[in-house]
């Protein structure tokens, strides 16, 4: 009697996550408000059912998420009873960094990168839970389940802790942490299928509607606020599209889809020729720009 | 399409874990991006990248190189080497695989062990213009010593070879020859051409000879046997879940067997006996649940148990307690393994700090020969005997992956450095057991009115340390003090006369030393020990024997060259001829204490200022 390809990775990452509770003084779970996320969480929940979550959860708030997002963010923590801690970098706030005036680069490493890290300094967690996973992109297909960073947060690529069975060695000095990702050896496809399978509740952007959206960088880009700052030569229009991630609403491309359920979802994924990061700006900036980020501290 | 059951048939699809063991020049990056490629598993936008990567790094001229698809961080890609493991995914129609991609040059060994400790399944690759070679039997042995039971043998670059059967079968035989050392399930054979797909995802008419499956079909077929359920229920104990007054449940993954509602249980460690009250899987109440799956059970009486424990089923025979057991390992730090160190085991659900007492033999993994040896260095594959501080529940590796396996951790620095797998449990251990006498350290210190405790002198040779010991303890005496100094030279004159100056004999000689000081301070007295322990991890193994306040660290800080200067003995100058091998300071590390209790600085204070110094220190810690 063997489990199913779904079952296995709902247990592995059950198991990830009792691990952490069990080990770490003070961590944290990281929630992004995406569909990962909220995989992440569904998953946190049935490892320690019937209890609360025996940690927090952290969202970094670039202020530039879709204002659906923040909605959606604030009605799960009611719905789950959550601990949730809101972040923004005050200092980025201050000088105005934002994507549109300040490039994707600057505006991502100071208001989630350096903010995560205020962050989590700020709490001394000592470990934070990550929805990442490694078939999003190369340089994350060699990431460890408990990714070790030092006290300025640094990856070290050579220097990994090698991670056998599900031995993870979680010793860690004062001020260093780790990051954790549950859903390691999930790929998109299985998020999708379990979100399927669990009626996994997620933030309506995901499904296709009807958005008033321009066309810029070979992105197209929803007007979600008066930010945007569209151009005289930019035509907004009303096009039936949905996001296939979501991040800072300048940043991210929403794709022409009518999917408007799981099931459409799914059947337009096993279809598509593109891939899920495609539609975000930040990978582009410069080959192996991924891996630079994370050295950096970037999750 | 019938949406309902294509969904169905997406969601129950069966994981296969695989390992991909070759070297660079086997094909094996090509291979995996040919797999990838192949089954449409890669987007448009990547392949995109991947072509301008390929004018940029590849070796296929115009065409995409298809291990571009794969090759993971930039540093490696201009290199074109990878360094460490890597996971890819694919799916076809029945299967959803799981690829660890590991490097085939230096640090091999380690990689190898880490991608297949997690894989069912072993994809060798053998290049058919070489055939079997030194590294094919390294592949093997690894994937033998980790316990995957299932080996698909790609003899690849068929097209290089003008798809010759005659040169298949040549391989195939000598293969079989290596295969008489192991231990597996299913092995098969497939002739293969990565680079131009043949055989890969279907057969193809270039080897036409070749009647069987091609590489995916056989891999969608192995069958993998996970779940055993004759053998009996065991479950580690991973966190307790206390949701309120009247819910206490033990939450953990079922390492073997099966469990049902209402069956007697036992606790490994804590040894209660009781039953199973209910059973809550990930979506809720379960009558019974079986291997692998993520469990919180709640039980009839209520016990206190805690994380470390294990759940079993009283017949089961195979989980036995120890706390020394024979084990294979590999170690994977640049700095060697020393028997007696003081190392952390990582077990399933607990850390326990022990030492590797006895280096069986260490196996070159090439021509599987057993060699006598004194330490481990990276990448070699030992067998040997592991004592733990105490006891702890342990299975052998073959019967449970679970709890059959551990990791070594440094103390020092936390770095993963080795990992095991148990062979079977050494029983001499639990035949003697700890004799609780009525006469006691705390009774033995209120008659001698004294509070005993461990002063550890470390230093250079000729630092001074013997010389501020001997005036301390002519200060202590004649207040009326009971005490021993323990010298290092001393010592080695009788107890530890066997012991030289390698790295593995300074071990010994202070793991010794360090047993003796801790008797002696169980007899009551304040004991002074003197000698030059120049490694951190044995210095904090003798605190750690200790309870908390009774072991002082005192570094004697003398400069190498003031000691060199000073030389009371004449070794330096026979260190720095050649004469005397291994001297401290000179071809010989020392490691400076980075929290020592005290820190004597010889080059303002003479000794008699020195020993005050210590007298003062331990007045406030009110042990005089």
């Amino acid at each position: 009697m063997n489990l199913t390809h779904l079952e296995k990775l709902e247990s592995e990452s059950i198991h990830i996550i009792r691990e952490v509770a069990s080990e770490f003084e003070n961590p944290v779970m990281l929630y992004s408000i995406g569909k990962d996320s909220a995989v992440m969480l569904h998953l946190a929940l049935k490892a320690f059912a019937p209890s609360k979550l025996p940690f927090k959860l952290l969202h970094v708030d670039t202020t530039w998420k879709f204002r659906e997002m923040i909605a959606f963010r604030d009605e799960i923590a009611k719905e789950y009873n959550l601990d949730l801690l809101v972040h923004i970098n005050k200092e980025g706030v201050k000088n105005n960094i934002g994507p549109i005036t300040h490039g994707s680069k600057l505006h991502t490493d100071v208001m989630k990168t350096q903010a995560l890290k205020q962050a989590l300094d700020k709490y001394k967690f000592d470990a934070a839970f990550g929805g990442a996973r490694r078939d999003e992109e190369k340089s994350r297909a060699k990431e460890r389940v408990f990714s070790f960073r030092d006290q300025q947060h640094h990856w070290d690529p050579k220097n990994q802790r090698p991670e056998l069975w599900n031995l993870y060695n979680t010793k860690i000095a004062k001020g260093e942490n780790v990051r954790v990702f549950p859903l390691s050896n999930w790929t998109e496809i299985d998020v999708w299928q379990y979100i399927y399978q669990e009626k996994i509740n997620i933030v309506p952007l995901y499904f296709a509607k009807e958005r008033p959206v321009i066309k810029r960088d070979n992105l197209l880009l929803m007007v979600d606020d008066k930010r945007l700052d569209v151009k005289e030569h930019e035509k907004i229009e009303n096009r039936m599209v949905r996001f296939r991630t979501l991040g800072c609403y300048p940043l991210t491309g929403a794709i022409e889809s009518t999917a408007t359920s799981v099931e459409e979802i799914i059947i337009e994924l096993l279809e598509s020729k593109n891939s899920e990061r495609e539609g975000r700006a930040i990978d582009k900036d410069q080959i192996g720009s991924m891996e630079k980020k994370k050295q950096e501290g970037y999750f | 399409m019938d949406l309902e059951k294509f969904f169905q048939n997406q969601n129950n699809k069966k994981q296969v874990k695989i390992l991909t063991c070759g070297s660079v020049d086997d094909g094996k990056s090509t291979l995996l991006g040919r797999l990838l490629y192949d089954s449409q598993n890669v987007f448009v936008d990547q392949i995109d990248q991947a072509k301008i990567e390929s004018e940029k790094y590849g070796t296929q001229g115009k065409d995409i190189d298809l291990a571009l698809l794969i090759d993971g961080l930039q540093a490696e890609r201009e290199q074109g080497i990878t360094i460490d493991v890597a996971y890819r995914f694919f799916e076809t129609s029945k299967c959803k695989f799981i690829v660890a991609d590991t490097p085939g040059h230096e640090q091999y060994t380690r990689n190898m062990a880490t991608g297949a400790s997690n894989s069912d399944v072993a994809i060798i690759l053998i290049d058919a213009q070489k055939g079997v070679l030194e590294q094919t039997k390294r592949h093997s042995f690894i994937v033998n010593l980790l316990g995957i039971q299932h080996v698909v043998v790609a003899i690849n670059k068929m097209d290089l070879v003008n798809y010759d059967e005659n040169i298949f079968h040549k391989i195939v035989t000598e293969y079989k020859e290596l295969l008489k050392n192991f231990n597996l399930i299913s092995t098969k054979y497939i002739p293969l051409s990565a680079l131009k797909g043949d055989n890969v995802f279907s057969t193809f008419e270039n080897t036409k000879w070749y009647t069987g499956p091609s590489l995916i079909e056989t891999l969608e077929n192995i069958q993998i046997q996970e779940v055993d359920l004759n053998n009996a229920f065991s479950m580690p104990v991973q966190w307790v879940n206390r949701s309120s007054s009247d819910f206490r449940g033990y939450a953990g993954t079922i390492s073997s067997g099966k469990v049902s509602k209402g069956d007697v249980i036992t606790t490994a460690i804590s040894n209660f006996q009781t039953s199973i009250k209910n059973i809550y899987g990930p979506n809720g109440e379960l009558s019974e649940a079986f291997t692998n799956q993520p469990v919180t059970l709640t039980l009839k009486d209520e016990l206190d148990i805690s994380r470390g424990d294990i759940i079993l089923t009283q017949d089961n025979k195979e989980i036995i307690k120890a706390d020394q057991f024979a084990a294979h390992l590999v170690w994977m730090d640049q700095e060697p393994m020393l028997p007696e160190r003081n190392y952390i085991f990582r077990f399933n659900n607990t850390y326990i700090n022990g030492q590797i007492t006895d280096l069986a033999h260490s196996i070159n993994v090439n021509s599987y020969e057993e060699i006598a040896t004194k330490k481990l260095n990276l990448n070699d594959i030992a067998y040997c005997k592991i004592a733990l501080t105490k006891m702890h529940s342990i299975a052998p590796y073959k019967n449970n992956h679970q709890l059959g396996s551990f990791v070594i951790i440094d103390p020092y620095n936390n770095k993963t450095i080795g990992a095991g797998m148990i062979d079977h449990a050494l029983r001499r251990s639990t035949n003697i057991s700890w004799h609780e006498m009525s006469i006691n350290k705390e009774t033995r210190s209120k008659l001698n009115v004294q509070q005993p405790c461990v002063i550890w002198f470390t230093g250079l040779s000729g630092s001074g340390k013997s010389t501020i010991a001997d005036i301390l303890e002519q200060k202590l005496h004649t207040i009326n003090k009971r005490t021993y100094l323990l010298d290092g030279d001393n010592v080695r004159h009788g107890l530890n006369k066997d012991l030289g100056f390698t790295d593995t004999d300074r071990v010994e000689n202070i793991r010794r030393v360090a047993e003796v000081s801790k008797l002696m301070l169980d007899a009551g007295l304040i004991t002074l020990v003197s000698f030059i322990s120049p490694f951190r991890s044995e210095r904090k193994m003798a605190r750690d024997l200790l309870e908390e306040g009774e072991f002082f660290e005192v570094f004697v800080s003398t400069p190498l060259e003031e000691c060199e200067k000073r030389d009371p003995k004449g070794l330096y100058k026979k260190a720095r001829s050649g004469e005397l091998k291994n001297f401290t300071g000179i071809d010989s590390t020392y490691e400076i204490p980075e929290n020592a209790d005290l820190v004597l600085d010889t080059k303002t204070n003479n000794a008699e200022e020195l020993a005050d110094q210590i007298i003062n220190f331990l007045e406030s810690k009110k042990i005089i």
